[in-house]
């Protein structure tokens, strides 16, 4: 017990650089869903075209494989050497980024088509349709799924500790390897902590998922505990890996 | 075509193809300003076509549609006719409102950004004169104090009227009615008829309506046209069609819906 | 820097016996998983062993299987138990706690007339399950499974951590070797996409055939 009290201080600096991977990494991962995604909904075939192969490459390639080729193979041809903590936010921005981008697409393409009519019928632009109809309707239907993908963001950080970065992990990997306690609390006092990163993930989804389904007029589960049910997976193509 | 004689809206030899399934096949259709048209016939027959064809929402496999003597489904190219782009037809169809048959509210918006969204954003209305506006038109359908609510909270008949107001908020000189009445329960579909006299009365909106409601287009039309198979089998006023049909397909038709009513 | 092919040559067979320790771990982890993930989705309806499962079963899916692989295979250090063996069991049981969920909701599909057309026929919970919710229940969900076997084929990489010699193992091993990464990490990419994307296409297909949920 004394080791996990003392050792804490150090499991916070590693958890910081976990959150600090988790935030950019899912920062990135959104912008190119939502920009990946829209693409993939255009009539225009090369739009399409480029949506198509970003998601197949990027879904098809494990975020780790991604890693370390940005750690060691980029810069052998291009001489050009990425900061580690940025490889590891584009590994994964661009791995879960593939995966936001089909939740997306498909989102959007779910809006009744009756929506976008009755838009043309009020003379709209493509841009203020897309942004003032379908986007606020399909976003109610993505937060769940992207919920999913942020944890599994957050779980997939762990691979940074195998190219040096000190994360949760790794300050757990460095304090079995110094045999100051067990392997056993090693491990558990981390896995606690992703855990428990990941219940706050998980509360911080349903209140946008509330705040979303609110401003369509939809019931929502307000009760305390309804914010920690964790969003259910499975069914959705390109849900959670 | 002399001014003022000229129709308001003309389909000239219109073509409409699903795949192989040919909707509209050859269609020529005069409607004249202010007149209200009542367009009836078998589902299937190319009523709802013509609506969505001059909503835009479908584009014509052949022929063209004019509104206002300029062609409308077309644009001139040099002196050529070629297929209206995006830019051409958001001009020209800002003089044109559809109301649907499942309303179509937006449900991520409150009734009063239902109604100003298209003033302000396609018409460039300033934000308190279309709010003024929401409210009149609200008020004229009977649900001012709706005025804050989401169209989740407001019964079928409540959205169709609300989806009335939207369309009048853009001053159309078309107002397309599609089916409006066929999704509501019966006890609504008075109230939202009420409306649509209302408008026929105190307006001089051209109207084209698709509809079941006989009663109604009785009293509305100036003329009727009966559909069959994406051609017109008769037109001329309602009394006429409805009181001395002469064709056997508007005989039939007219002896079934009305057995069912 | 243009592509070395001696080294390619050299690196191919080797990345092939990679691939079939991946191919190993993959196969029997995600048969472990269908046949844990079905179980755990059965017990979790129980009343208190279902609350239970359910809390250890979030536990697992929310944490990181890199840490679950490295705890383990550290905890049996001292034991004669193979990494390529414990990696299977960890990756199974970790993706157990999606298919469970994935089961879980092609169960609570099934209609509940059916349930009570059970009751009204008095059938045994055996036939009950096996005869009536099961089949309707997993054929519905099968692209959904599909999708959990193409993520723990994506998920092997992390392996290497524990020493197993799967392909990104083998990419490093040489490459540290030769000093020459990016034919290596490249290759191993490439055989990512050469498995990844046909298999989308096929649970595509299986998502159209089979209605997905």
């Amino acid at each position: 017990m004394d080791f996990v009290i003392n050792s804490l201080p150090l499991y916070w600096e590693g958890a910081l650089l976990t959150i600090r991977l988790t935030v950019f990494g899912a920062a990135l991962a959104f912008v190119l869903a939502v920009v990946v995604g829209t693409l993939g909904t255009m009539r225009n075939k090369a739009a399409r075209a480029v949506a198509m192969v970003y998601t197949e490459v990027f879904r098809g390639v494990a975020a780790l494989v991604l890693l370390f080729w940005f750690g060691n193979s980029l810069q052998e041809i291009t001489g050009f050497r990425l900061e580690t903590e940025f490889a590891a936010i584009l590994a994964l921005g661009l791995n879960v980024g593939a995966y936001g981008a089909e939740v997306v697409r498909s989102s959007i393409n779910a809006v009744p088509r009756a929506q976008t009519e009755a838009s043309i019928a009020l003379n709209m632009t493509w841009w203020r349709r897309t942004r003032l109809v379908v986007f606020p309707q399909a976003w109610a239907q993505m937060l769940p799924t992207f919920g999913n993908l942020v944890i599994e963001l957050m779980k997939a950080t762990a691979i940074v500790s195998l190219i040096g970065l000190t994360d949760l992990t790794k300050v757990a990997d460095d304090f079995r390897a110094s045999a100051v306690a067990d392997t056993f609390t090693v491990y558990s006092v981390a896995l606690v902590g992703y855990f428990l990163f990941a219940q706050v993930l998980i509360v911080l989804v349903r209140l946008l998922e509330r705040r979303a389904n609110r401003k369509l007029g939809r019931p929502t589960d307000d009760s305390l505990l309804g914010l920690l049910r964790p969003p259910s997976i499975g069914t959705t193509t390109g849900g959670a890996r | 075509m002399e001014p003022g004689n000229e129709p308001l809206i003309k389909f000239d030899k219109v073509v409409k193809k699903f795949g192989d399934n040919v909707v509209l096949d050859g269609l020529d259709l005069d409607v004249n300003a202010g007149e209200r048209v009542t367009l009836i016939g078998p589902s299937g027959s190319g009523k709802t076509t013509i609506l969505r064809l001059l909503m835009t929402l479908e584009h014509v496999n052949g022929g063209t549609i004019w509104v206002g003597g300029k062609p409308f489904s077309h644009m001139y190219r040099g002196d050529q006719l070629v297929p209206a782009n995006e830019k051409y037809l958001r001009e020209h169809r800002k003089t044109i409102g559809m109301v649907f048959q499942q309303f179509n509210l937006f449900p991520n918006m409150t009734v009063r950004k239902n109604v100003t969204e298209g003033p302000v954003h396609s018409l460039g209305v300033p934000k308190e004169e279309a709010s003024e506006r929401a409210v009149e038109l609200l008020e004229m359908v009977g649900l001012a104090d709706k005025i804050d609510a989401h169209p989740t909270q407001l019964s079928g008949g409540q959205q169709q009227r609300v989806a009335i107001a939207r369309a009048l908020a853009m001053r159309p000189e078309i107002l397309l009615l599609d089916e409006v009445t066929s999704a509501l329960d019966p006890e609504l579909v008075a109230g939202v008829l009420d409306v649509l006299r209302e408008i026929a009365r105190g307006t001089d909106i051209t109207m084209l309506c698709v509809t079941h409601e006989m009663g109604f287009a009785r009293d509305v039309s100036d003329r009727v046209f009966m559909f069959d198979a994406g051609r017109i089998a008769e037109s001329g006023p309602p009394e006429q069609i409805f009181g001395d049909p002469r064709e056997d397909r508007t005989k039939s038709f007219l002896k079934a819906v009305l057995e069912h009513e | 820097m243009v592509w070395d092919m001696e080294f390619t040559r050299l690196l191919l067979p080797a990345l092939l016996t990679g691939l079939w320790v991946t191919v190993q771990a993959t196969v029997l982890g995600y048969a472990l998983a269908l046949v844990l993930g079905l179980v755990l989705a059965i017990v979790r309806r129980a009343p208190v062993v279902g609350a239970i499962v359910f809390v250890i079963t979030e536990f697992i899916r929310t944490t990181p299987v890199l840490v679950q692989l490295v705890f383990i295979f550290s905890l049996s250090a001292l034991s004669d138990v193979s990494p390529l063996t414990i990696g299977i069991v960890v990756l199974g049981v970790h993706y157990s706690t999606y298919t469970a969920e994935v089961y879980r909701s092609g169960i609570e599909g099934v209609a509940k007339g059916q349930w009570e057309a059970c009751r009204a026929l008095s059938l045994p919970p055996h036939r009950v399950w096996g005869a009536v919710v099961l089949p309707q229940a997993i054929r519905k969900v099968i692209p959904a499974l599909g999708n959990y076997l193409i993520a723990l084929f994506k998920d092997t990489p992390l392996l290497f951590a524990i020493s197993v010699p799967e392909m990104l193992s083998v990419a490093k091993g040489m490459g540290g070797d030769h000093f020459r990464y990016f034919e290596a990490f490249t290759l191993v990419g490439a055989a990512f996409l050469l498995v990844a994307v046909p298999s989308a296409v096929v649970i595509r297909r299986l998502e159209r055939r089979y209605a997905a949920v």
